[in-house]
């Protein structure tokens, strides 16, 4: 049995309570996003569940929209997820030749693990930083301006953080 | 200098915090409504001005507001439009991240004219980071008795509360939106009924762009008319250009509407000119959706008259020979680039990020996906580009909403303007492998990239 911590469940009533009285259906995403966090960083089944009891819904309600997002992993992934844009813009300015190297540097295809668990590699679509092309989100934030120097530098730090 | 009035103060260090943005004439158009405006002057001042919608649509927002039904006993309620996934458009972030308070004196305000209580920001779920710095503004304004109950004595309550999407262009739809603000998959609703009559929670709704509703700020400080002064004709104020692609200075402009485009993409106060000394192939000026431009097009319209930076200028020709000013998304496109290849990245992405809701769209997306694929990679038949043709114009207007038009036209623009760059990778297999077809006629009869103006 999986559970939020006490603290999280504040979190979730935190923000069942930004809706009106019976809305909380509401709340799915927000709280998808709280679990994918706290589990693993993908929605399993059990993970699905939990959430559909949280919020009184049923677990079908969770998984039709859990399939939706493209944000949500309903597989596990890497410690470190590369979601590198591939989209027009980043196109332009050489993405394509930055995903090329992560491949060749990571030894892995998009969709794939290295077999340490440490990287995963995903190809995304556009994420607004256009302008800041080529680019990656790494976690919560973006990686721009990429180049092979910067690929090496963010794997180098991953790794560092991660023994 | 263009004349700004968004991004006039976002130079001030520390802006991004209550305190300084106080300090710099900020929440003084939510003093002056609170002192002397009735919801409905309110509502006046943003007709008068001319505001447009600035997510892409262009559509008058004081009438939109109108619209709202406002029966008894029923809450109302805006919702701010932050899902900002047009390819190419990356203007709102740069709002909310460094002038938060802009938006959320500008969603007061907006709230007070349509009496909504309960506001939400629907933001992307990939701007992750920026969640924390709306909320650390919502703390803040709140503490200094811009939200919550009784706002500066005035009666009126409002609470403003920030929801993540997860990945899903479709939710910047505002039918989509309020689907995935109510937990659910983000599918387009049927309209009507409208979301101003049944939206949130089959309430009445209004949903507003980012940009759109940081507006409202200077419409209120200099007054609807005075607003309305700037730009030319209908497009009045001014707007946020993210422009990229191979330019020289990528990033987030805000121009006057009374620029050239020639202007906004040489003058080294906006775009600087083409990257490392090449030369202009295509733009797409308004975002992804929107038609693609061969150079000569782009800066002339087809009566040979410069082509502004306007709703109208950049429409000017209608889709035979403009484009649209769009989510104001400029991308570039420098004379090594392949249209094909380009039309396919955008193919695929409206394939992925097609809802499935509706046969044409769903199916057409990937169709059109696979037959580029094929063409750029050197398996292509000269029918496939009427097959192409014919794909688009049944997706065209068989949709729910216009995603399917959105996929459609870059890849109706982009054969229309570019149909012998297409042909040439049918006729040249091998060779199309190798290089790009290049720049051929297109920037024709116009000069080598001038030094900046």
């Amino acid at each position: 049995m999986i559970q939020f911590s006490e603290e999280k469940l504040n979190k979730v009533k935190e923000i069942i309570a930004r809706y009106p009285d019976g809305k909380q259906k509401s709340a799915l995403i927000p709280l998808l996003h709280l679990a994918q966090e706290e589990f693993g960083g993908w929605l399993s089944p059990e993970t699905m569940d939990y959430v559909a009891s949280l919020l009184q819904i049923t677990p079908i309600e969770v998984y039709e929209v859990a399939t939706f997002y493209s944000m949500f992993n309903m597989k596990p992934v890497g410690k470190y997820l590369f979601e590198v844009c591939q989209t027009g813009p980043c196109m332009l300015n050489g993405s394509d030749q930055i995903i090329d190297y992560i491949k060749s540097k990571l030894g892995i295809g998009v969709g794939e693990t290295t077999a340490d668990g440490l990287f995963t590699l995903k190809t995304v679509e556009c994420l607004g930083a256009c302008g800041y092309a080529p680019m990656m989100q790494l976690g919560k934030h973006f990686r721009e301006h990429l180049t092979p120097e910067k690929v090496d530098a963010i794997i180098a730090e991953c790794r560092a953080k991660a023994n | 200098m263009g004349r700004k009035l968004l991004l006039d103060k976002a130079h001030i260090e520390n802006i991004r915090y209550y305190s300084t943005y106080r300090a710099n004439g900020g929440y003084a158009a939510a003093e002056k409504v609170f002192k002397s405006m009735s919801p409905d002057q309110v509502v006046e001042e943003v007709k008068k001005s001319g505001l447009r919608g600035r997510g892409g649509a262009g559509f008058p927002t004081g009438l939109k507001w109108s619209f709202l039904a406002k029966p008894e006993g029923v809450p109302r309620y805006l919702v701010c439009n932050a899902d900002e996934s047009e390819p190419g458009t990356f203007k709102d972030r740069y709002l909310m991240e460094f002038l938060p308070h802009l938006l959320i004196e500008g969603l007061l305000i907006s709230s007070f004219a349509l009496g909504s209580n309960r506001t939400y920001i629907y933001i992307r779920g990939e701007y992750a980071w920026i969640p924390d710095i709306l909320e650390e503004a919502i703390a803040e304004a709140k503490q200094n008795g811009w939200l919550g109950k009784n706002i500066q004595g005035s009666g009126y309550d409002l609470e403003i509360y920030v929801q993540r999407g997860a990945g899903a262009y479709i939710c910047g739809e505002e039918t989509a939106l309020i689907e995935s603000l109510e937990g659910k998959r983000g599918n387009p609703r049927i309209k009507p009924p409208f979301p101003a009559v049944k939206g949130l929670w089959q309430s009445p709704t209004v949903v507003n762009n980012v940009e759109t509703l940081a507006a409202v700020v200077p419409i209120i400080n200099i007054g609807g008319e005075e607003y309305a002064k700037y730009g030319i004709g209908k497009s009045t104020g001014t707007k946020l250009i993210s422009a990229c692609g191979n330019i020289n200075k990528p990033g987030v402009y805000e121009i006057e509407m009374n620029i050239s485009v020639e202007e906004f993409l040489y003058s080294d106060e906006y775009c600087g000119g083409i990257a490392n000394g090449k030369r202009l192939k295509a733009c797409i000026p308004g975002g992804s959706s929107v038609p693609i431009l061969p150079a000569n097009l782009l800066l002339k319209t087809a009566k040979g008259e410069a082509r502004m930076m306007t709703y109208e200028g950049l429409n000017d020709g209608g889709f035979a020979t403009g484009s649209m000013m769009g989510s104001g998304g400029f991308i570039v496109l420098d004379e090594d680039q392949c249209v094909v290849r380009h039309t396919l990245s955008l193919a695929r992405f409206y394939h992925h990020e097609s809802c499935g809701q509706c046969s044409p769209c769903r199916e057409g997306t990937g169709w059109m996906k696979r037959v580029l694929n094929n063409i750029e990679n050197g398996k292509g038949k000269m029918s496939d580009i009427d097959l192409l043709w014919d794909i688009q114009r049944k997706i065209e207007g068989n949709t729910i909403c216009p995603l399917g038009d959105a996929a459609a036209w870059p890849v109706a623009a982009a054969i229309r303007h570019f149909r012998d760059e297409f042909e040439w990778h049918v006729l040249n297999p091998d060779e199309c492998l190798k290089r790009n077809y290049g720049l051929a006629h297109y920037a024709d009869p116009l000069p080598l990239a001038a030094a900046a103006v």
